[in-house]
């Protein structure tokens, strides 16, 4: 958890102050000098009332040229950002030809499999030629090929359950998988961190939500001991059913999920788990399994695994595994089985070579070696962070690493030097994290070599410097690794 | 009477004392000119007594919270209903499984069919070039983008994509999503908040009703396609209210309906948004690429000016052979989803390969518009041969490429009209090789247009394989309806 000095919370409030006091100026101007000019909207209401877009117009649009920075390669260890320059501060942004070369700090990429692959990619561009870019068809319909049924059963044996089911995209599947499961009556316990796409899901199903604090098992138990004693509200009759929803890694924090706490306290009171595995299959535990393997937990204990093949297998799509009546019914029922298109054949291609890649079925130990080089990467990383005096937040072994910013300001300065000396990096402010909370957050990927991590680390040490946000002491007596490898070559 | 006449002396004396007490001045005290007599110390005291009682609590029956044990107890007791119901014997989730591409001749279950349930409107799979521009997409940047649009996954054929279709459509800008669906039920709540009206056709399909059910927003609900209902809903919700200058409206139509293949007629819609001052949000995901002179959606059908329209999206999932979405309108509409569509915003971005084989499908449309006039002649010679299918009716517009057939007399039960046709396509497949699919439904949708066979009809079909459907399905369906 993060724990915030009152000076930094103090200096980071007096910046937001001063943005939302220059904000209302500017805005208390532009009303006037508009009221001249004639409206375009001839008694249409317009798409944003008074302060609803604030944050964007005046905070947002300030430092705009932080986010959806474009690029013109492939995600991997190395790639080429595109310069941008902006005639109107930053309203609008235009394209040049030119690009960097950058260290890539930001995309999810964790096993490697960004870029073209010598195993993965060859097969994807069979299936391409034998199947074509889409099926054009819903799964439910004629969009089911043999790819998809082979990567069902391989993912359900990856997992360690009896049965899956796959969608294109992973934010549809959390959101039409939710309300297939439970609907009015039913009570969904998340987490307070949850993602957008959960929230989505569980808002769509019209069952009740309640929330308990971010990873905190005796809060859990509080909370059902309540919900379960009160039951419905105003009726008191007993809830249907009740989903407590976690994720296996927290994409803002870095941290492990308490999953073996949190699977006793549901099984002691009778709920139904479901693990959201986005960011941690694939890219934690020996053999990649996810969290489960990780913190030694039974895969049959957690009723419902879900995840994504975007971050750990470099393709696009999501699943759900479970067993075999429930995978049953969410065919006969889940709305983006029966109306969405079905996955793309090469998508799907490139999950299953990742996968026998991962499991060494290819032949070769470029599975394992990923897997543990990985680990290596995220654990050295932290640790000389930590060293260095840096706020980093999440457990050991996680691939993503939070750093603190908190002042508005920094967020701009650090990210524009980072990426001056060639190191792009991703920056997250609110409504993302909480107001007083931006960070910067790394995703360490299983190609950064060791000379791209010292690389990294440097830069980051000087922007870190630069910008002032070493908040912790740096540690003196032990010399980092940086300086160690200086004194070597 | 020996006893009574001492006590009441005695009473008698007792009460003398009593009010000599009372009217005796006490200390021959006098305040302000009032004598102190005992009677007042006894008010004095009464209303000293009635203060105390006001100022205390009122009396509540006191709150018992549950104990420790009471909990444990009832948590013991209460038993969760299963999270799915049992496995119900003959339900059927197997489909066919495609063994090449879904072109409009395909290898199903080891056998050549002929594939009618592909919505390969153009007849864009397989091609040649389009394949090409992916395999050099696959090359250069790899399967995935690994990241969202605002984290280093926009790529430079995301651009090219948005900015292909905006030209093509005659629009300012246009924004990508990642999948067909997500797009309009991500639009729907970036524009549609707590408290504003929208007004929507009852047939929209599943992924409408999520975003409006999502937006929180107030929905009426027009009889499907019907002008009329729509005018008269508009007219009671605008007159005599007010404060409907200050909340956003909108009206939400399909294009093509998915559910029963009508065309919504946008010139009227056109004149009525403008008449009442809603906006129209407009779903083209099986209309874009096929309706009009050059492909460019219903709005160049109609001849309305593509500004007149605030919101299109569509999914390219259908004429362009390709997957993901675009939403288009003005820049202020396009810019505002960047940051506050949830589907945009919190998810990966399409893979760069399927957005190269976009700007491929929308180049070959600009390049060779015959495909749309090979696509009508296929809708019509169908819409011929199957006019007099024994049992079965067209209800789907002429020129809509989704032929919508439904049984002429309904059994009376969803269930077993959706065994009768699952049994017809069933048998078309096997004994004719032609592969025709019928719509389905999920419990989760409240659309209550009726079920019915769905053929998708693609350019790269040629006479013959229409004749075969059509010879198929007369024969199958004599055979099975013959007794209804």
């Amino acid at each position: 958890m993060v724990r915030l000095p009152y000076v930094t919370a103090l200096t980071t409030l007096f910046s937001y102050g001063l943005l939302f006091a220059f904000g209302q100026l500017r805005d208390f101007f532009r009303r006037i000098l508009d009221a001249r000019k004639p409206s375009n909207l001839k008694g249409y209401a317009p798409i944003c009332l008074g302060l609803e877009d604030f944050y964007t117009r005046r905070l947002y649009l300030r430092i705009q040229d932080c986010f959806g920075r474009p690029i013109t390669s492939a995600p991997d260890a190395w790639f080429d950002v595109v310069e941008r320059y902006s005639n109107d501060c930053n309203k609008t942004l235009h394209r040049t030809t030119a690009t960097t070369k950058c260290l890539n700090l930001g995309s999810y990429n964790y096993l490697g499999f960004a870029a073209a692959d010598e195993y993965c990619t060859p097969r994807v561009i069979e299936s391409l030629k034998k199947y074509s870019a889409s099926t054009c068809s819903v799964r439910a319909d004629g969009g089911n090929t043999k790819l998809h049924t082979e990567l069902e059963l391989l993912v359900a044996t990856f997992v360690g359950k009896p049965a899956a089911i796959l969608f294109g995209m992973g934010y549809v599947t959390n959101s039409a998988i939710i309300p297939a499961l439970v609907g009015k009556g039913g009570l969904i316990i998340s987490d307070s961190l949850n993602h957008n796409s959960i929230v989505n899901g569980a808002r769509g199903s019209g069952a009740t939500v309640r929330v308990f604090q971010h990873n905190n098992p005796a809060h859990l138990e509080e909370v059902l001991r309540e919900q379960i004693a009160g039951g419905q509200p105003r009726t008191h009759r007993p809830w249907k059913k009740i989903i407590v929803i976690v994720e296996g890694i927290y994409s803002m924090e870095g941290e492990l999920c308490k999953l073996p706490e949190v699977i006793s306290v549901c099984k002691k009171y009778k709920a139904y788990t479901y693990l959201d595995e986005a960011h941690s299959i694939g890219a934690i535990g020996k053999t990649g399994r996810g969290v489960c393997e990780l913190l030694g937990v039974d895969p049959a204990d957690v009723d419902i695994m879900m995840g994504t093949f975007t971050k750990s297998f470099g393709s696009c799509g999501g699943y759900i595994a479970a067993s075999n009546e429930i995978i049953h019914h969410l065919k006969l029922t889940c709305p983006a089985h029966i109306y969405a298109t079905s996955m793309s054949p090469p998508a799907v291609q490139q999950v299953i070579s990742a996968i026998k890649v991962i499991l060494g079925e290819d032949g070769t130990n470029r599975g394992a070696k990923k897997l543990a080089q990985i680990r290596e990467n995220s654990n050295f990383f932290r640790l000389e962070l930590q060293k260095m005096g840096f706020e980093v937040l999440g457990d050991n072994d996680s691939p993503v690493m939070p750093i603190m910013l908190y002042n508005p300001a920094k967020i701009p300065a650090f990210s524009r030097e980072c990426l001056r000396q060639n190191v792009a990096v991703v920056t997250v402010a609110f409504p993302a994290t909480p107001l007083l909370l931006a960070r910067a957050r790394i995703c360490i990927s299983a190609s950064h070599s060791r000379e791209d991590l010292i690389k990294g680390l440097e830069v980051i040490s000087k922007v870190g410097d630069l910008v002032g946000i070493k908040y912790f002491p740096v540690e003196q007596e032990k010399t980092t690794a940086v300086e160690k490898l200086k004194k070597i070559q | 009477m020996d006893m009574a006449l001492p006590v009441v002396n005695a009473t008698a004396a007792v009460l003398a004392r009593v009010s000599a007490a009372f009217n005796a001045p006490l200390a021959r005290a006098v305040v302000f000119g009032v004598h102190i007599d005992g009677h007042l110390v006894v008010e004095g005291l009464l209303i000293a007594v009635i203060v105390f009682q006001l100022s205390r609590k009122s009396y509540k029956p006191p709150k018992k919270p549950l104990t420790e044990k009471e909990i444990d107890e009832l948590c013991d007791e209460w038993e969760p209903e299963p999270l799915c119901p049992p496995i119900k014997e003959g339900a059927r989730i197997d489909t066919p499984m495609l063994e090449s591409a879904a072109g409009p001749h395909t290898i199903v279950d080891g056998k050549e069919v002929v594939n009618f349930a592909s919505a390969n409107y153009l007849g864009l799979i397989g091609n040649e070039k389009i394949i090409d521009s992916c395999i050099g997409s696959l090359e250069k940047y790899g399967v995935g983008s690994c990241g969202p649009r605002g984290f280093y996954g926009t790529i430079d054929v995301h651009l090219d994509c948005e900015s292909k279709i905006a030209k093509f459509l005659g629009t300012p800008d246009s924004i990508l999503y990642s999948y067909g669906i997500s797009t309009i039920f991500s639009v729907i709540p970036a524009f549609c908040k707590k408290g504003d009206i929208i007004v929507a056709d009852e047939g929209v399909h599943w992924a409408v009703q999520n975003g409006l059910h999502l937006s929180r927003s107030t929905v009426v609900y027009f009889k499907h396609n019907d002008m009329a209902s729509l005018a008269s809903t508009l007219e009671k919700l605008t007159r005599g209210n007010k404060r409907a200058e200050k909340i956003r409206r909108y009206i939400v139509v399909e294009s093509i309906y998915q559910n029963s293949g009508q065309i919504a007629p946008l010139d009227e819609i056109v004149k009525l948004k403008e008449k009442y001052r809603f906006r129209v949000i407009l779903e083209e995901s099986h209309s874009f690429g096929v309706l009009g002179k050059s492909g460019r959606g219903l709005a160049e059908h109609y001849g309305v000016p593509i500004e007149k329209i605030d919101i299109i999206t569509a999914g390219m999932g259908n004429a362009l052979a390709t997957d993901g979405g675009f939403c288009t309108g003005s820049v202020r509409v396009v810019d505002h989803q960047r940051l506050s569509s949830s589907g945009y915003v919190f998810s990966a971005s399409l893979p760069p390969y399927l957005a190269s084989a976009a700007v491929s499908a929308v180049n070959y449309l600009e390049e060779n518009p015959s495909v749309l006039a090979n696509l009508r002649s296929n809708i019509a010679l169908l819409h011929k041969e199957l006019s007099d299918t024994p049992g079965l009716e067209i209800t789907s517009h002429v020129l809509s490429p989704i032929v919508f057939l439904k049984l002429k007399k309904s059994t009376g039960s969803p269930t077993t009209d959706l065994d009768l046709l699952e049994t017809i396509a069933d048998k078309v497949l096997k004994e004719d090789s032609v592969f025709i699919v019928t719509s389905k439904k999920s419990n989760l949708d409240r659309c209550k247009l009726p079920i019915g066979i769905r053929l998708f009809v693609s350019a790269g079909h040629t006479e013959s394989d229409i004749s075969r459907l059509s010879s198929s399905l007369k024969r199958v369906s004599a055979s099975v309806l013959s007794d209804y």
